[in-house]
């Protein structure tokens, strides 16, 4: 039984080259993927390993947060020397290590991706205390000199002997660059950048002239290991502070930053996943056609004595065969895929040195698995409709699988879409974190709803989509439409796989350009300020750029604000239990004397006269969500420590200004040192605006990375940064596209095999080359645009039933780019046309006796 | 051996060779074959299997090439014809009958009959069009799709389709051999009727003495040649003659 298995699939290796095409390229991006996590988690892990000594010792702060807004938590010098004088010690230095001091490049901007830390740090000549390693010149000794990384030094364009502009929260330092160093092996931190100062220097610029240092690093004498060192240092340093031993502290550095990392990670593994789903559907269609042009062999089979399990299993037993072969290609070429993601990575920055490829047989074995599962369970429908031909069909001439009715898939379709449309109105109608799962849920449903249902769509939109072509093309185009609608199952599998890939793609789009029309909305409705004044990763800039700014002439009104992150409680909000960290909050500060003038806020009750210092106010759906009401103690855990709240006012949500917020001075009163994140500008009212924000351009050149801009160039700014998201997700979408666009060269190749002897006919008759060329491209194109359509109403009613759900939360309009989805369809309908090329050519090639005379 | 015909010929074949393989392997399917087919005759092809009698109607109708040689259908030599031009002879002036598989699954009898047309975008001639269905007794099947007629029935509506654009010659190639004999009988008294009534000139491959004896004239081929040419055929004659190369066969 399994020879036979094994000589079918030699001899139909051609009919599943796509196949095994398909889900190589899965496989491949997950394993591929995987590799990738795995290199990035051993770069870190050694590159901490080398540069982290044998004992650690940090502050221990309440609540470390993302560390925004430019909390520097800080240990007190006298501990070093302490430190210095266990007897396990050999040696003990002090680090002063932050965020925040920009490199200015030789274009006068500033260096490194947006978002990605910024280090400041104090330099070390001795290499067992510092993780840095002069490549050029040599370390800084003055208050005028400055080290870089080497990243920034080639990005920049800047040379040793070169006088740089560093711009810190507290102020700009211009300094001689006298050398360039790596981090450890890697050329700079993980894509951060990094300048290095004198000690004394980096407290001034990290820390506002604070003596304390931010770490405390030890390293072991001879013979005492790094956990009798730690025991050593706890004993003599107070309880606020954090000791680790070199090993613990490392494994956290690198984890940390691997995990902000794998959050691509984890959407390229999603994508990946997609990409297999959609995969199976080529999976089902071949075997499904492999069975029905083998059915009077396999009836053969069963009329010399093979059970009906025999027969599925042996069909099992080669989908297992393709599986796996595929599989073990796939895995192949994820190596390829890691250097695609290197490459893609470096792009931004992330240098990742030459840590080899990590390869774990714990990703061949995931990759292996998922395609194997894939294509089994893919082939196990058409190998149970095998196991039901009976064996009088190897007897009979005309022998095919006994079609079945599809009104079975009619039922369970339509329920699985009917329950979809239910939950998904359910999650609208509720709203919230609870309503958006529902939505989700909903959302699968409807989709796998309609992968069932429409087999029985297939003809009548296949019908209806090709009405036009028998006008346009005459026989050809009557062909090419009944050969669309003449399988439906497998027309319909067809299109399903670019269905998914399409209401993805359409959802995202219109989700993006929802979010954008809801912000634009926002920034009309509730910005009052003629001009935005902020850095483009939303980093606190220094005080002194309001003042300037509000010395200028013209200028009405300058507010600030900035935000960071706590730690929340409140009467009505649960207690944690256990090991469960408390809930976070993002906390904004207000000028409650200005930001009237320049954000609209609508209060429903209470107002911003009663916004004192020891006051909050948060928008209505938060205080519902958190069943606060007016008079309510709220409690903040910054880094700093704790302070209590009173809420005293309540607003509507206002686009993206949602949330709690205090006054600026609170948030400086309870110890957390502040830049401004962003300063509204109100102008004079017969300012001449285009001069006014010269002026405001005047100031913002001595402080590179802090732009000023008007609502029209904010609005724009917004829509370019939601464009570039999607276009990556709709690049990462790409590969299952692919893989549904070898799904239709697939179906097209298999059907003109299985037609050989129609199209022979044809052509003995009378037909041209062209015009049965003409016929596959039609029916190709009938099918793309049957799948593109479907796609395209599912992805509409997903991202409407998303942005109604999320409606409260800022994203309120509802817009749908008409002419981008058109565009889509009429991607898919030439993407329809280039995939039927190879078959049609084919099909046309046909040797007319051959054809009529093949069995 | 050669075969003239005095009256005229609708086609012909002159010193046709066909041969596959090379050395020791080398098979003559054909070996110098020359053939007229009369117009307004029904002209059936015999011989035992491997004779050659397929590859010579398919070369004859252009669908295979002969290793050398020359084959013309009216004034036209179809050895210096490109596929574009094969293609339009086939189309308009050939028609095709073959064993099994005749019918597109999708187009209804009738749009089958009329496939010919449709591809070259001509109308029917609609007096002609309804003698034809006549003929093959089709009329109140016309809407049917393929897998609901018998094969008696499809194969018909492949003769209907054959003689729909009045061709020059037709082609039938075993045109009987999956049918029941009252099914055959039927299909070959259509040939024949026209034959005799329209003037249609027919070509048939057979191995049939039966479908043989509804011809005007049999071909006999044995190893690629022609052995024999028998006027106003029966079927005990064509057995007879039939039995010989058997006969023969088992002794070489």
């Amino acid at each position: 039984m399994f020879r036979a298995s094994w000589r079918s699939l030699v001899q139909h290796k051609l009919r599943l080259v796509l196949s095994v095409l398909a889900i190589m390229l899965s496989v491949g991006f997950v394993v591929g993927t995987l590799i990738f996590t795995d290199t990035l988690n051993k770069t870190f892990t050694d590159l901490f390993g080398q540069t982290t000594t044998d004992v650690v010792v940090t502050p221990k702060t309440d609540f470390e947060g993302l560390g925004l807004a430019g909390e520097v938590p800080t240990l007190d010098p006298g501990l070093l020397d302490e430190i210095a004088q266990v007897p396990g010690a050999a040696k003990a230095g002090g680090a002063v290590f932050a965020d925040g001091v920009a490199i200015i490049g030789a274009d006068d901007e500033p260096l490194g991706q947006p978002g990605a830390p910024q280090f400041g740090s104090n330099w070390s000549d001795d290499e067992e205390l510092t993780p840095y390693r002069l490549v050029d010149g040599t370390g800084p000794s003055t208050a005028n000199e400055v080290a870089i990384d080497s990243v920034s030094a080639e990005d920049g364009q800047l040379e040793v002997g070169d006088t740089i502009r560093l711009v810190a929260p507290t102020g700009e330092v211009e300094a001689e660059l006298v050398g360039v160093f790596r981090f450890g092996t890697s050329g700079n931190l993980a894509g951060a950048t990094i300048a290095a100062f004198d000690t004394e220097t980096a407290q001034n610029v990290l820390l506002d002239g604070g003596q304390g240092f931010t770490e405390i690093d030890v390293v072991a004498a001879e013979g005492v290991t790094q956990q009798q060192l730690a025991d050593e240092v706890t004993a003599v340093a107070d309880p606020d502070v954090t000791v680790q031993t070199g090993e613990e502290a490392a494994d956290q550095a690198a984890s940390d930053i691997t995990e902000a990392l794998s959050f691509f990670n984890v959407i390229l593994l999603v994508f990946a996943l997609i990409a297999l789903f959609v995969g199976s559907f080529l999976i089902l269609n071949t075997f499904s056609m492999l069975i029905s042009q083998r059915t009077r062999e396999l009836a053969l089979l069963r009329a010399v004595g093979a059970t009906r399990g025999q027969v599925t299993r042996s069909i099992l037993a080669e989908s297992l065969a393709v599986g796996a072969v595929s599989s073990v290609l796939g895995c192949a070429m994820g190596i390829g895929v890691v250097y695609l993601l290197r490459w893609f990575f470096g792009t931004f920055g992330l240098d990742l040195g030459s840590t080899p490829l990590q390869l774990e047989p714990r990703t061949f074995a995931i990759g292996i698995f998922l395609g194997v599962a894939f294509t089994a369970v893919a082939a196990w429908f058409p190998a149970r409709r095998a196991s039901k031909i009976p064996p009088v069909a190897a007897l009979r001439d005309d022998a095919t699988l006994p079609a079945k009715a599809l009104t079975l898939r009619a039922l369970l379709g339509g329920v699985q879409m009917l329950a979809g449309a239910g939950v998904l109105v359910a999650g609208v109608a509720s709203g919230g974190s609870s309503g958006a799962s529902l939505v989700g849920l909903g959302v699968l449903l409807l989709l796998t709803g309609t992968i069932t249902f429409s087999p029985v769509l297939a003809t009548p939109v296949a019908r209806g989509l090709g009405y036009p072509l028998p006008r346009l093309f005459g026989t050809v185009g009557r062909l090419a439409v009944d050969n669309a609608s003449r399988q439906p199952r497998r027309s319909a599998a067809t299109a399903s796989a670019l269905m998914i890939g399409l209401a993805l793609v359409t959802a995202l789009t219109i989700f993006a350009s929802s979010i954008t029309a809801s912000l634009n909305a926002a920034i009309d409705r509730v910005i009052g300020a003629e001009f935005i004044v902020a850095t483009d990763a939303q980093r606190p800039f220094p005080r002194s750029v309001a003042n300037e700014i509000e010395g200028l002439p013209d200028v009405s009104v300058v507010s600030r604000t900035t935000f960071t992150e706590a730690q929340l409680a409140a009467d009505s909000i649960p207690a944690p239990t256990g090991a469960e960290e408390p809930p976070t909050t993002f906390v904004g500060t207000v000028d409650p004397s200005t930001v009237a003038d320049v954000i609209n806020l609508t209060f429903s009750a209470g107002d911003l006269n009663d916004l004192t210092d020891d006051g909050v106010i948060v928008d209505t759906t938060t205080a519902s969500n958190s069943d606060l009401e007016i008079g309510d103690e709220v409690e903040f855990t910054f880094a700093s420590g704790s302070a209590q709240f009173e809420l005293v006012g309540l607003y509507e949500p206002a686009g993206f200004f949602t949330g709690y917020a205090i006054t600026n001075q609170a948030l400086e009163d309870a110890g957390v040192r502040i830049g401004d994140t962003f300063g509204y500008v109100r102008a004079a009212d017969d300012a001449d605006l285009d001069a006014l924000k010269a002026s405001i351009e005047g100031v913002l050149t001595s402080y590179p990375g802090v732009i000023v801009q008007s609502q029209a160039e904010l609005k724009e700014q917004v829509q370019s940064n939601v464009q570039t998201l999607l276009s990556v997700m709709i690049a990462l979408l790409g590969l299952a596209i692919v893989i549904a666009i070898l799904g239709i060269v697939n179906t097209l190749f298999l059907s003109v095999l299985e037609r050989t002897r129609e199209i022979g006919m044809l052509r003995a008759v009378g037909t041209s080359r062209w015009q049965v060329r003409w016929m596959v491209v039609l029916e190709s194109v009938v099918i793309a645009v049957f799948g593109a359509i479907l796609g395209v109403v599912l992805g509409v009613i997903f991202a409407g039933a998303l942005q109604r759900t999320l409606a409260d939360q800022g994203i309120d309009v509802l817009a749908i780019p008409w002419p981008v989805l058109v565009l889509y369809l009429v991607i898919a309908m030439s993407v329809g046309a280039l995939a039927a090329a190879w078959p049609a050519r084919r099909a046309a090639r046909l040797d007319v006796l051959t054809a009529i005379t093949s069995e | 051996m050669s075969v003239q015909s005095n009256t005229i010929a609708a086609a012909s074949a002159s010193a046709l060779s066909k041969i596959y393989g090379s050395g020791e392997a080398e098979v003559r399917a054909l070996d110098g074959v020359s053939v007229d087919f009369a117009q307004g005759r029904f002209t059936a092809i015999m011989g035992p299997s491997g004779s050659g009698k397929s590859t010579l109607m398919h070369v004859c109708a252009g669908l295979d090439d002969a290793t050398s040689g020359t084959v013309s259908i009216g004034e036209t030599n179809l050895t210096t014809l490109n596929d574009g031009d094969l293609t339009r002879l086939r189309r308009d002036r050939v028609g095709f009958i073959f064993q099994s598989f005749n019918l597109v699954p999708t187009l209804t009898a009738l749009e089958n009959i009329t496939l010919p047309l449709d591809i070259a975008g001509r109308k029917p001639d609609q007096q002609w069009l309804d003698q034809l269905i006549d003929m093959v007794g089709m009329r109140d099947r016309l809407g049917n799709k393929p897998n609901q007629l018998s094969g008696g029935q499809q194969q018909r509506v492949a003769a209907a389709r054959a003689l729909v654009t009045r061709p020059e010659i037709i082609f039938a190639d075993e045109p009987t051999g999956n049918l029941d004999s009252r099914a055959g009988a039927e299909v070959l008294a259509f040939l024949r009727e026209s034959a005799d009534t329209h003037g249609q000139t027919v070509v048939m491959v057979t191995h049939d003495p039966t479908a043989a004896s509804y011809a005007h004239r049999v071909i006999f081929l044995a190893d690629g040649q022609i052995v024999d040419d028998m006027d106003d055929p029966t079927a005990e004659r064509v057995l007879e003659r039939m039995k010989g190369f058997d006969a023969k066969g088992r002794r070489s």
